[in-house]
């Protein structure tokens, strides 16, 4: 029986396996089932990246490999596929030796996150060639050299959206519009005055993508604004944005997932149901930034060294937390009482003006007025110290 | 007519228009028994049209209309199908099904579908009560009322099937020609066909026309078509693989007079499938997904199986089924028009194809000429995409995984885009390895297997250095 397995080498998974061997760890294992580890980053070549955890500006490829290498103490297996779990810390992995289980003390899910295809988006029309997600597009330019199309359309104004309008300027690529269904861009500025003014794409706000057409490859999409419709002609688009975790293998299990965050749920020490598995970063719920992965991966570490210390307090005494009117989802989705301030992060389901509120048996332990925006991460301080005799903590926004 | 007297003449003893199941297990039967046979087909790909996208169930022919054409030639189908798939390398799943009652008049409705079925040959098919069924089918709402169990319904993979038969065909010599589209033709003077393509000229002793949802335009060519294509559009939803354990038999409503309704089966690549719709339309070739229609057929499968809320979409896809105004299969040889005709195989083709095509070999052997003593078979198993029979990547020494969503080795997409029958196109490729179908749809693999793939099938990228993709 191994100490400690991580599965997945992006920022979260890597990061925690750096912490986990400067610990002293002898046999940190990471299962990594592409050819090389590093994560989605590698596949984004404009700079933003490692300055929370590196405190550097790099480009995405860069920061991979500095993950990578600050890791080097660990075991990474590239081309190892996790196929599925165990109860008690139970890993089936498929490699080219074949397939083997393993064991460890304390295994952490770091699978990271991907973006909603088409087909899960109910997105109407033909299904020709050209319709990619955003990091299938990066991907393609930057690690593969390819070009898919000349004229897409982008749908979406989240950040990435203009991360692939950058990326498509590289290529040689002119998008013909980016479409918007919401009043307003998603990103903050000057995400917009960059695609309008630097870039010349117009940006459509309040526009919707009733339908794909064409039959071998896009050859147009069909908008709506106000009513009225709208024709554009394209050779391709682009589907920005709506992150799922790649949260598959928990689903398959016998984890507890959160159907709010899509992901496995977690104690306030990163534990899932089986308090053999821990999990952290982007697979956890919808996407952070690398850095914040990165960062809950070292805390995850540490709380992984407590648990094979003996010094983490039982799963059974956690109390749950729901997410009530107005808020997507809530996590950790358990806290344990007496365990100090606890940090819960939560999404609104909608934009917005109220308050915020944490309850416990009725009675109000905390409370702000906020104005939420259903892209950005809440933050609520919970002192867990308040929570002696209640039965669960709620979260609203109302 | 067999090869031996065709000698230098450059005709085909027979000519199959339409690589759709149907086309594919024609050409299999004739190519089997000696002949010289081509299979034309527009698309750069067999399955280009119906066949691409359908419910994938081996059918019993239970609820068949008794007499009919269809009714037995399924039966034939689904009986030639058990027999041989495990010599092509083709997957079986014996699910069963289950006919549920949702209301009384569903109730009252069960008993007939029995004494059909039984009218139909299908005699292991009996009630089941509701507690039966709930003890079946744990996961279904409870308000059902009763069912029919139907133990001979399976699934099968409605893509490899038709591509073991066109392999099999060129195995035994055949000759398929893609990208071909038939536009005209005329009888030459001993009565043998001149058909003019997309592709050149070719000649052929005996016509048949498989072409599907274009049956009537190419019925044209021998004589004003007796059925009309009406296009029925069948739209799906494909649900993620950890829902496959929420169904274990086939799920199907009480049917009504225009549609079979919506069905709960698993597929043979382990998700659970929910569809189809039945939708009237005009055009015959787009067949489009609507959100509209997708939501529906959600709520629908949730009003089954309550615990389909919880489960993602992997896929949604749609079909055009080649329905005529007429039910029953329009099968007819015209022995003065060296031309036999396949038309209106609506919804049953994959059960059916195996049965159409023997019988398209007795019309041959009846009105053209006496079928030569058939050489021995050539056996050409497919590579298995299914879960229930072992996968490459489970292998030791196992190539590098290139699709992990569905487990694809590199290897075997190379194999795809080999001779004997390469990929045609990127559907052709996914259809044949299951490479980009799976819960990601293509977010992790597109750009490896387009490194692949890329250098076979032009058109779906340019170097950045280089022009338009």
């Amino acid at each position: 029986m191994r100490q400690a397995i991580i599965i997945g080498a992006g920022p979260a998974g890597l990061t925690a396996a750096r912490h986990l061997a400067a610990a002293g760890l002898r046999d940190v294992l990471v299962l990594e089932r592409n050819p090389e580890a590093g994560g989605l980053p590698r596949f984004a070549a404009h700079p933003g990246w490692g300055m929370l955890d590196f405190h550097r500006l790099w480009s995405g490829p860069r920061y991979a490999r500095e993950l990578v290498r600050a890791a080097a103490a660990a075991e990474i297996r590239t081309g190892h596929s996790v196929t599925a779990l165990a109860p008690g810390g139970g890993v089936e992995v498929n490699s080219a030796a074949g397939t083997e289980t393993l064991h460890a003390r304390a295994v952490l899910l770091a699978a990271g996150i991907r973006e909603m295809p088409r087909s899960a988006r109910l997105l109407s029309g033909t299904r020709p060639w050209g319709v990619l997600s955003t990091g299938a597009f990066q991907e393609m330019v930057h690690a593969g050299g390819m070009r898919p199309f000349l004229r897409p359309v982008i749908l979406g104004t989240e950040l990435v959206a203009f991360s692939a309008l950058l990326t498509a300027r590289q290529a040689g690529i002119r998008p013909v519009a980016m479409l918007e269904a919401g009043r307003r861009i998603t990103a903050r500025r000057p995400g917009d005055w960059v695609a309008r003014h630097l870039l010349g794409v117009p940006v459509r706000t309040a526009t919707r993508l009733l339908a794909v057409e064409g039959q071998g490859r896009v050859e147009a999409v069909l908008v709506e604004r106000d009513g009225r419709r709208e024709r554009i002609a394209c050779d391709g688009v682009i589907l920005s944005g709506r992150f799922v975790p790649e949260a598959a293998l928990a689903r398959a299990g016998h984890l507890t997932m959160d159907p709010g965050t899509g992901g496995p749920a977690i104690d306030n020490h990163w534990r899932c149901s089986d308090p053999a598995f821990f999990a952290a970063g982007n697979v956890l719920r919808p996407v952070e930034h690398s850095g914040a992965a990165a960062a809950e991966g070292a805390a995850a570490a540490r709380a992984m060294l407590r648990a094979l210390e003996g010094r983490l307090p039982p799963p059974s005494a956690a109390l749950p937390v729901v997410a009530a009117g107005g808020l997507r989802y809530v996590y950790p989705q358990r806290v344990v009482p007496g365990d100090g301030m606890v940090r819960l992060l939560a999404r609104a389901a909608a934009a917005g003006r109220g308050w915020l509120r944490l309850s416990a048996g009725g009675v109000v332990l905390w409370q702000r007025a906020i104005h939420a925006l259903p892209e950005r991460r809440i933050t609520l301080p919970l002192d867990t110290g308040l929570l002696r005799g209640a039965a669960g903590v709620t979260v609203e926004l109302a | 007519m067999t090869r031996a007297q065709t000698g230098p003449d450059p005709a085909f003893d027979i000519l199959i228009i339409g690589a759709g199941v149907v086309g594919c297990a024609a050409f299999r039967a004739f190519a089997m028994a000696g002949l010289r046979a081509a299979l034309v087909e527009r698309g750069a790909d067999l399955l280009s049209g119906a066949s691409k996208a359908n419910s994938a169930l081996l059918h019993t022919g239970f609820d068949a209309v008794p007499g009919s054409l269809e009714a037995r030639l399924m039966r034939q189908g689904h009986a030639a199908y058990r027999a041989l798939h495990a010599r092509l390398g083709l997957p079986l799943l014996e699910t069963g099904a289950i006919v549920v009652a949702w209301t009384e008049a569903d109730l009252a409705a069960l008993p007939g579908i029995v004494a059909r079925a039984h009218a139909n040959g299908v005699a292991d098919v009996r009630l089941l009560s509701a507690p039966e069924v709930r003890q079946r089918e744990p996961h279904l709402a409870p308000d059902l009322l009763g069912g029919v169990l139907v133990p001979g319904e399976a699934v099968i993979d409605p893509w490899s099937a038709p591509l073991a038969y066109a392999r099999q065909g060129l195995a035994h010599g055949g000759t398929l020609l893609r990208e071909t589209r038939v536009t005209a033709g005329r009888q030459a003077e001993d009565g043998s066909w001149q058909l003019e393509t997309s592709a050149g000229p070719l000649r052929a002793r005996v016509v048949v026309n498989c072409a599907g949802n274009q049956g009537d335009i190419v019925e044209a060519i021998a004589r004003p078509s007796p059925f009309e294509i009406r296009p029925r559009k069948g739209q799906f939803v494909v649900l993620d693989k950890t829902a496959f354990a929420l169904a274990r038999s086939i799920i199907l409503p009480v049917p009504n007079e225009r549609t079979k309704g919506v069905v709960i089966s698993r597929t043979a690549f382990g998700n659970l499938l929910v569809g189809p719709t039945a939708e009237e339309q005009q055009d015959r070739e787009a067949a489009t997904v609507e959100e509209a229609a997708l939501v529906e057929l959600l709520r629908q499968g949730r009003r089954m199986i309550p615990a389909l809320a919880e489960e993602p979409v992997t896929a949604t896809y749609a079909g055009l089924r080649p329905a005529t105004q007429f039910k029953d299969y329009q099968i007819e040889a015209l022995p003065a028009r060296r031309w036999i005709t396949v038309g209106g195989i609506r919804s049953t083709g994959l059960t059916g194809s195996l049965g159409i095509a023997a019988y398209l070999l007795e019309l041959y052997g009846a009105h053209f000429a006496p079928l030569p003593p058939p050489p021995e078979p050539i056996w050409t198993p497919v590579p298995n995409l299914t879960e229930t029979l072992p996968r490459p990547w489970q292998q030791p020494g196992r190539d590098e995984i290139i699709c992990h969503c569905e487990m694809v080795t590199r290897a075997e997409i190379t194999a795809a885009l080999a001779p004997p029958l390469p990929a045609g196109d990127l559907g052709g490729l996914k259809r044949r390895t299951r490479c980009m179908m799976g819960r990601c749809q293509g977010f992790y693999c597109t750009r490896r297997v387009l490194e692949i793939a890329a250098p076979h099938l032009p058109g779906l990228v340019a170097p950045l250095d280089g022009g338009a993709g």
